[in-house]
């Protein structure tokens, strides 16, 4: 398969960047939520529109009455999402929660997703425990309990958590806190009782809980996939939001990139245009070459995920840690290179580096995947 | 596709059954590459037969088209031929600057004889050229050389210096840029074509720090080179005085290569194999280690990208630029991670263990990577004016 969009993608994208550039633009939701303080950190209105342009089901199978996409569509919306920083439940509800519950029951599935698909649910995932992301642990426990289980623990950056109509929770079953068995993840709904969330705003204006789970009664129905046989599903999950979440952080760098370039060309200082200056040209190539190459390597690992690939995990962490990087290094250079208008909470360029710190955080920053990339590779 | 199939299963049983298994081995030094030529000689009966084999079935360029000795594949069908060379290891059976640069140039600027005459050469393997291109006082401004062709009527008197000219000792022609006209820069400049046996020429090698010596000075003292070499044949490629266009867009070509995009073997993966090496290695080397395969496996992915928008024109036209920094770059930073890996024994210059210093040795030829074919400097303002249209000269 060619590492471009064939046609049918390219349409998607101009349609996804048509839309996101004007209902989801910076001033419309990010900056609106943002200012009247709003407790979910994003528009439940702009998420009935995602339902209704077809993009809160994509990831939906057809059967499920979703659009039966893959992670390259996915990731099309991702990467628009991205440039102009629109707060959505997107990556997390439609992309993560989907991948994980479209490896649930029927009965799981008919309860959830139709709401996903038309926009009216947002879903969250509580994985991490600790504040740095580390999925191989998990001191979560789901202890039987009649016919059910009992849930006990603690989970920390649980992204729109609060705004959630049902979370989907990794909790341990038997085993060690690191073993890979042992692992169950359940869908737990919002009004579940012993659950509790301690909603905290983040730098990048997203609303994250930390969540108490105090003796949380569930039903065996609650399961989704295996008892003991999570991580398979967990991994899936995983996988498909740290894809995503690369996606975005490009988008994010090329949003940045874009709007520093058009800077250089309007901005005087000496009696020249400052985009004359060779150090700045050079850093702004560089800088080109960075994002381009994360963006092949986000795509890259797009179509190996979608053609179930066991090149797929390798690439996964590869496509998260550059585009990081590349993300990371555009809203420096931004922030940067707009000189002091860029330390100013009127000019957006700011915003770009707060939601590019946000996401590198998100399912394990470059560190943590570069690692994975030596652990993978055998070293 | 059915058809693609096909063409990969005949392809399998041609390699199987024409490819020695010597030629599968990893190249360990230079003897092993063969570069044809008027006074060339195979170094095995397996470098010979397999040689051979692949100039009978248009291998040595397989998509150049039957009649200038190639075997006229498609881009898919090009693309299942290397991945089954690869598959097997496959070495070049040729390695050729008339393939790589002179090739390209003929095929897109040149006259129907001169096709025939030089592509049918090149493919065989007769002649080996080299690059007349860069001057001592003409390296990233390339455009300002002096070299110059008085016009004689029907031959051009040559005199001047080119440096950096790679193998031009062991080379039979050269293809090389000459001012024609002395009041116009762009426009004064003429692609030559002629052999380096001419009265005149004269080529010294340059000993690089890798103690190897890939490059010569090459000096011309009057040296006739004829207008024509028959009927349909000029001496020039292009039209006289447009040379540059010529140059520029063979350029390109050679960012592209030196890029290493597709050349999937140079960029791979280190950290697996320097933490095989036996000893402790620093958490924080296997770091870096780690970092550079996250950059090294991005860039295949770019390479592979590159190479496919290519095919369908959807590259912009300055992403070759992009390539050969971004390239270069990381190849240099390879090398310094696979000397700091390799310790003390990667200081050896001419053990045999180190197979004559080849860590060292191939360390040092590195630096050269992002200076050869345009500096990492000259691609960045290439990249910010044509591709991020950034103002000023």
């Amino acid at each position: 398969m060619p590492l471009y969009h064939d046609d049918d993608q390219a349409m998607l994208a101009d349609t996804a960047g048509q839309f996101m550039a004007e209902e989801g633009a910076i001033a419309k939701q990010l900056r609106h939520w943002r200012d009247i303080g709003c407790k979910d950190g994003f528009g439940h209105g702009l998420w009935k529109q995602f339902g209704e342009m077809g993009f809160a089901g994509m990831l939906v199978s057809e059967e499920d009455g979703g659009l039966g996409m893959g992670h390259v569509e996915a990731g099309i919306v991702l990467e628009e999402i991205g440039r102009n920083l629109t707060p959505s439940p997107f990556l997390i509800s439609s992309v993560m929660a989907a991948t994980a519950l479209g490896k649930g029951s029927a009965d799981l599935r008919g309860r959830w997703l139709p709401g996903l698909v038309t926009g009216d649910s947002v879903f969250a995932v509580a994985v991490d425990e600790g504040i740095k992301h580390n999925p191989q642990n998990i001191a979560t426990r789901a202890e039987r309990s009649g016919n059910g289980f009992r849930l006990s623990g603690a989970k920390t950056f649980v992204v729109q958590g609060a705004s959630a109509d049902m979370v989907v929770v990794a909790a341990r079953t038997s085993g060690a806190d690191d073993d890979d068995a042992g692992v169950t993840l359940f869908a737990v709904p919002k009004d579940a009782a012993g659950m509790t969330q301690d909603p905290v705003r983040l730098v990048d204006s997203s609303i994250a809980t930390h969540m108490k789970l105090d003796g949380v009664e569930l039903d065996g129905d609650a399961v989704i996939g295996e008892v003991d046989g999570g991580r398979e599903v967990l991994n899936a999950m995983l996988n498909a939001g740290r894809v995503g979440a690369a996606a975005e952080a490009v988008g994010v760098a090329r949003g940045s990139m874009d709007m520093t370039v058009d800077y250089l060309k309007q901005r005087k200082q000496f009696g020249r245009l400052i985009g004359e200056f060779q150090a700045l040209q050079h850093r702004a190539a560089h800088l080109y070459s960075e994002v381009e190459i994360a963006r092949a390597a986000v795509i890259k690992a797009q179509q190996l995920l979608d053609a179930g690939s066991d090149k797929a995990e390798l690439m996964v962490s590869v496509a998260k840690a550059k585009a990081g990087q590349a993300a990371g290094l555009a809203v420096r250079e931004g922030v940067q290179m707009h000189g002091g208008i860029g330390m100013t909470d009127e000019y957006d360029i700011g915003l770009f580096m707060k939601r590019d710190r946000a996401l590198a955080e998100f399912l394990g920053d470059a560190n943590y995947h570069a690692n994975r990339v030596a652990v993978l590779s055998g070293y | 596709m059915a058809d693609l199939e096909d063409f990969r299963a005949e392809t399998r049983a041609w390699l199987e059954a024409n490819c020695p298994p010597e030629m599968r081995e990893p190249v360990k030094d230079e003897e092993d590459v063969y570069w044809g030529g008027r006074n060339a000689s195979f170094k095995s009966d397996a470098q010979k037969a397999w040689f051979e084999a692949c100039v009978a079935k248009g291998y040595t360029v397989p998509s150049w088209p039957k009649e200038y000795g190639g075997a006229g594949l498609a881009p898919a069908e090009a693309k299942v031929l290397r991945e089954e060379m690869a598959r097997i290891n496959a070495r070049s059976p040729l390695h050729s600057f008339g393939i790589w640069m002179l090739g390209p140039a003929l095929l897109k600027f040149g006259t129907e004889q001169q096709k025939l005459h030089f592509l049918n050469q090149i493919a065989r393997g007769e002649i080996r050229w080299c690059q007349g291109y860069s001057e001592p006082g003409s390296g990233s401004d390339l455009v300002s050389l002096q070299t110059y062709g008085a016009d004689e009527g029907d031959h051009w008197v040559v005199n001047g210096q080119k440096i950096w000219t790679s193998y031009a000792d062991k080379c039979d022609w050269i293809f090389c840029l000459v001012r024609t006209d002395k009041e116009n820069k762009y426009q004064g400049i003429t692609f030559m074509l002629f052999d380096m046996e001419t009265p005149g020429v004269t080529t010294k090698p340059i000993k690089l720090i890798s103690g190897n010596s890939p490059f010569c000075e090459t000096f011309f003292d009057d040296v006739k080179v004829p207008k024509s070499y028959g009927e349909g044949i000029p001496g020039q490629v292009g039209e006289v005085n447009r040379g540059w266009d010529v140059a520029k867009y063979l350029l390109g070509h050679e960012r592209e290569m030196i890029s290493g995009a597709g050349n999937a073997d140079r960029l791979t993966t280190i950290g697996a194999a320097m933490t095989r090496q036996g000893g402790e290695i620093d958490p924080v080397l296997r770091a870096q280690l780690a970092l550079f395969d996250v950059d090294a496996l991005a860039y295949t992915a770019m390479g592979e990208k590159f190479l496919d928008e290519i095919k369908v024109g959807k590259a912009h036209p300055a992403q070759p630029n992009m390539m050969k920094y971004a390239g270069t770059e990381l190849n240099k930073r390879r090398h310094e991670l696979m000397m700091a890996a390799g310790g003390s024994r990667a200081l050896e210059w001419d053990s045999e263990e180190t197979r004559g210093g080849t860590p060292a040795r191939s360390w040092l030829r590195t630096k050269a990577n992002s200076i050869e074919g345009g500096t990492s400097e000259v691609m960045l303002n290439v990249i910010a004016k044509r591709i991020l249209d950034l103002p000023g000269a």
